[in-house]
């Protein structure tokens, strides 16, 4: 039972952060049909951003949960500022292109962020402090759940959460909501469609930024190409919750985290990928649209 | 038309560039020793000993072949400066094969076809393997600075060949034989990272392991996804399967998170691994997490007087510091001619004898080779991160 849990945990785990992710893919793609392959890319600088201002702010003498903090809003800011400016610089011209030439602009965009950093920073892997500190009370139990994990599932939830509650609640949301609808309408409303797309850039950005910083300071360790296979993997799970539905993205993360852990636990580590993606095509086939997607007629 | 016209000229043109660059290069090549022939060389009447030296000199890879170019032109210099073996001078005849099978025959062929007395290289395994069979019929000995593949000595096919570097199971053996002799241990987990060297250690170790009976038993084996965001599943799987020890075959990214994630689920048993972890990124990432775990590496060959003479005298002939497998080369080079000597001949028989009975004093330490041709006192030794550093067991 012990056993279960644990890899029921590490699942969840995974699947939390590949949910931070994922939401980022869906929002954009629910508002502007965009497969944002530069996402990945924009957690790894939030990882980045977070380590160089929490070097910054050890040396500074600050401790343990300020650090976290101040390196989370500092990566938050940053990240979204990247979003923000890709979206401006390599999408919004070519919004009216065909559906290709983002999708390449996407592509063109994740090479580019990675050999960015790759060359301002440094190809080798760099330690990353554990910002999270170890708790007293999960002592007796840390072989089956560690303080980082416990800190990354709830903070993962509140997030999820209060971006419900910002979706379905405020009038920005709403505006996000109609602007996913029908463009044209929402403009027509008086909705300021570009400043929606801005701001579902710079939502979904800091999200990842606060997966990135979450899981390198569970696991200890960047480097430049971590994001991608983190996009990769998150991808998958927005597609296989229903890509533009943000509960969607949310479960199809879970269900991912939780078949790769328990593939890995209960079969073999070798097949994890097999598992997953197996599980992938398998509800693609049931459902094209992803388990909480919408099939809508193509509107001509 | 005209524009066709001007591109045939350019084509034309650039053939012509093309040739005279090779032709180039291959008197340069040649004209090296030949000048020092009329220096230095008081019998001008025997015969210069030729020798082959055969790698990738160009292409991806050139920076393994390379290195052992510059180690055997260095060493031939000193030697026929000396004035050669017995008063012959050493000719060398140096041809790329850029690491591939299909370009090694050709390699091979030629300087076969120059009659070389043997042959120092070839750099990439299975080039080298490609080779072989066309230098083994023309009774040619090959010595080989880096090519690893345990096949090329342990198949018995290739009596002609023999190497200064290590084969690729001989970490596997020591992490097995460390762990079970040293660390008396039972149960094994053997994890990799799914790439050829990782994978192929490990299962070199899965397999030494195996065959060692009296109890030891592999209880877990199983390849990771390298650069997976977590592996805290397989970290509980370790903790679960009861091993007493993990054998990890990959690189040290991969070791780092899987180290760091074991120690913080209390999971503290030994941790070996090999020379791609050995290496202080690993210590760097893991911090406190990487205390106590082992490490294969080649020998520390680092204080020997002829290793570092070899390098200065790189560093003052081409301002810079040797790449890989210098060392390996300056060392075959110096086993091969010092078994010419001893045998006073170039007779395949006679040098072949010569050098798997006589010793010799290279960089990498004393050295002869076995009957199989891998060299004796050419290895690996155990390595354990204490304090913040790698730190030789002896």
């Amino acid at each position: 039972m012990d056993y279960f849990l644990q890899l029921f945990l590490s699942g969840l785990t995974k699947g939390s952060i590949y949910a931070l992710i994922a939401l980022g893919y869906t929002m954009v793609y629910g508002i502007i049909q965009l497969i944002n392959f530069a996402h990945g890319e924009i957690y790894m600088i939030g990882a980045f951003t977070a380590l160089i201002v929490a070097s910054v702010l050890t040396i500074l003498g600050f401790s343990g949960l300020s650090i976290l903090i101040l390196a989370g809003i500092a990566a938050v800011i940053y990240s979204s500022a990247y979003g923000y400016t890709m979206e401006k610089i390599a999408y919004r011209p070519l919004r009216n292109a065909p559906r290709l030439s983002p999708l390449i602009s996407a592509i063109g965009m994740s090479i580019f962020l990675q050999n960015y950093v790759l060359l301002a920073q440094t190809s080798d892997f760099l330690p990353f402090p554990a910002l999270i500190p170890e708790f007293e009370f999960l002592k007796p139990v840390s072989h089956i759940m560690s303080s980082a994990e416990l800190v990354i599932i709830l903070s993962s939830a509140v997030i999820m959460v209060l971006l419900t509650f910002f979706i379905k609640f405020t009038r920005m949301g709403k505006a996000m909501r109609a602007t996913a609808q029908d463009k044209k309408m929402a403009r027509l409303v008086g909705i300021d469609v570009d400043k929606v797309i801005s701001l579902t850039f710079i939502v979904g950005s800091s999200l990842a930024a606060l997966g990135g910083i979450l899981i390198a300071s569970h696991i200890g360790q960047i480097n430049f190409y971590i994001g991608f296979i983190a996009g990769i993997k998150a991808f998958t799970a927005a597609v296989l919750g229903g890509i533009g539905s943000i509960p969607g993205a949310v479960l199809g993360a879970l269900i991912l985290g939780w078949t790769e852990s328990f593939a890995t636990g209960y079969v073999s580590s070798d097949y994890e990928d097999v598992f997953a993606f197996a599980l992938l095509v398998l509800i693609l086939i049931f459902r094209p649209a992803g388990i909480l997607g919408k099939s809508s007629a193509q509107k001509v | 038309m005209k524009k066709f016209l001007t591109f045939l000229l350019v084509m034309v043109s650039a053939v012509f560039l093309m040739t005279a660059c090779s032709q180039k290069a291959e008197e340069k090549a040649a004209e090296a020793p030949a000048e020092n022939t009329e220096a230095a060389a008081p019998a001008a009447s025997t015969e210069p000993i030729k020798i082959g030296v055969a790698g990738a000199h160009s292409g991806d890879l050139a920076s393994y072949g390379l290195p052992t170019v510059n180690a055997v032109k260095l060493y031939v210099d000193e030697v026929n400066k000396n004035g050669g073996i017995d008063g012959r001078m050493v000719e060398l005849y140096i041809e790329d094969d850029v690491c591939k099978p299909e370009v090694a025959t050709n390699t091979a062929s030629k300087l076969v076809s120059e009659k070389v007395v043997a042959v120092v290289g070839h750099i990439c395994s299975g080039a080298t393997k490609a080779a072989l069979g066309i230098y083994k019929d023309a009774g040619i000995l090959v010595i080989s600075p880096s090519a690893t593949n345990p096949e090329l000595t342990q198949s018995g096919e290739y009596p002609n060949f023999l190497r200064t570097i290590a084969p690729d199971d001989a970490q596997a053996r020591l992490e097995v034989d460390f762990a079970i002799n040293t660390l008396n241990i039972k149960k094994f987990a053997v994890l990799h990272d799914k790439g050829d060297y990782g994978k192929g250690l490990a299962e070199f170790a899965k397999s030494f392991l195996e065959a060692t009976g009296n109890g030891v038993e592999v209880v877990l084996y199983e390849g990771v996804t390298p650069g997976a965001v977590d592996y805290s599943a397989v970290v509980q799987k370790i903790g679960r399967s009861g091993a007493e020890a993990v054998i990890f075959g990959g690189y040290h990214p991969e070791a780092s998170k899987i180290v760091t994630q074991m120690r913080k689920k209390q999971i503290n048993i030994p941790f070996i691994s090999d020379d791609g972890v050995k290496d202080d990124t690993f210590i760097k990432v893991a911090g406190e997490f990487a205390e106590g775990v082992y490490a294969t590496g080649p020998v520390d060959t680092s204080s020997n007087p002829i290793n570092i003479k070899a390098v200065e005298d790189h560093k003052a002939a081409y301002q810079a510091d040797p790449g890989a497998f210098f060392i390996n080369g300056y060392a075959a080079t110096m086993a091969l001619l010092n078994a010419i000597d001893k045998a006073d001949s170039t007779d395949y028989d006679a040098v072949s004898k010569a050098l798997r009975t006589e010793y010799v004093e290279t960089p990498l330490g004393n050295i002869s080779f076995d009957e199989k041709g891998d060299a004796i006192g050419v290895g690996f030794s155990m390595y354990q991160v204490q304090n913040g550093a790698y730190v030789e067991l002896k």
